[in-house]
């Protein structure tokens, strides 16, 4: 019988899962771009999206603090199981510390991050050219990181899978049928 | 001669502020001319480095008063090098084609309390339109100073024109800031 997150924790998981790889892709697609409104556009959903799942990572990390999950199986080693949970704090924190740093970036390039245009996020930094191009570098970096943690994470669900044939991979996709 | 015109010079010195002075010479590092611009929603400053100025006024007869300010478009600054440099280009300002943005008063009126309104013809990109123009004149010590505002629309001036055009990403609506400082003539 397959203990399963709670749906709060499931919704959240995969609407977080879908904005962070829509993020990613448009991020690197759209900083090469020539300037034009699409760019500009572009830039403005990126920021907007980006302040969501910072605000949408809140909320499930105070779901996560509040609603025990499910524990990882008995027959797990215990160097895999401290390597999940390394793997998950870090992610916790990429996605904490990636849209901080884009907000960041964008006061010191000069541009207020207003979401979806309406409510203005203060300017933390002033203006600041030389350490907006190393806040851009940091973001850059921090999103690398974020590549190689989502590979490992989405390889190990798939190796609990299709190889230890165990649940963890179960436990966070919808119910089907009768389980 | 000379002892003449030293004469009404000091008496132009000692009299009393409600004599007539003539404000004629603009001081460029106490003077500025700026802007706002939104896009999508955010504010954006941006400003002008280089301008030049013409002004003769007198506070005691303002309908006199002439007024010619040249902006240098190339001095522009809108927030980032790549921006400065869009602006620049035929879509926008066609800075090499039409360097110079001219703003030339053709009525100066007293509101009082400081205040007035400048009629005018603004021209930018080979359009002229004529704009209305709140603004103050407070005098500081030897000084006076222009300040105010008004709203320009890109549009009018075909400022951003093809995939900008729209007021979607950039808006129709510009700030213009300004303040120009004038100390009267010898």
């Amino acid at each position: 019988m397959t203990q399963h997150y709670t749906r709060t924790a499931k919704g959240l998981h995969w609407l977080i899962a879908l904005l962070m790889l829509g993020l990613l892709g448009l991020g690197f697609y759209m900083q090469d771009l020539p300037l034009s409104p699409q760019k500009l556009q572009l830039y403005a959903w990126h920021k907007w999206a980006g302040v969501s799942v910072f605000l949408l990572v809140l909320v499930r990390l105070g779901w996560h603090l509040t609603h025990q999950p499910p524990v990882l199986p008995a027959g797990m080693p215990g160097l895999q199981q401290q390597a999940a949970q390394a793997t998950h704090g870090l992610l916790y924190l990429l996605m904490l510390a990636i849209p901080l740093s884009g907000w960041l970036m964008s006061s010191a390039k000069g541009f207020q991050t207003v979401w979806f245009g309406i409510l203005p996020l203060p300017d933390l930094l002033a203006k600041d050219v030389a350490l907006g191009e190393q806040l851009a570098t940091l973001h850059m970096g921090l999103n690398l990181l974020l590549v190689a943690l989502l590979l490992a994470h989405v390889g190990a669900s798939l190796k609990h899978h299709f190889i230890d044939r165990d649940d963890i991979l179960l436990r966070m996709l919808p119910r089907f049928g009768k389980a | 001669m000379k002892r003449l015109a030293l004469a009404l010079a000091l008496s132009g010195l000692i009299a009393p502020a409600t004599q007539a002075v003539e404000f004629t010479q603009v001081q460029a590092d106490q003077s500025r001319i700026s802007f706002r611009y939104t896009q999508m929603g955010v504010g954006m400053d941006g400003g002008f480095n280089s301008f030049s100025s013409q002004v003769r006024f007198d506070p005691a007869e303002p309908a006199s008063a002439q007024a010619v300010i040249e902006v240098d478009l190339a001095s522009i600054d809108v927030g980032t090098p790549e921006a400065d440099e869009e602006v620049a280009t035929k879509t926008w300002l066609n800075t090499p084609a039409f360097p110079t943005a001219r703003f030339t008063a053709s009525r100066i009126t007293a509101l009082g309390d400081e205040a007035y309104e400048v009629a005018g013809q603004l021209s930018i990109k080979g359009q002229t339109r004529e704009v209305l123009v709140p603004a103050t004149f407070t005098q500081q010590g030897n000084a006076g100073v222009f300040a105010g505002s008004f709203t320009l629309r890109r549009g009018d001036f075909a400022i951003g024109e093809g995939p900008w055009a729209a007021f979607d990403i950039v808006a129709n609506d510009v700030e213009v800031h300004f303040q120009l400082a004038v100390t009267p003539g010898d």
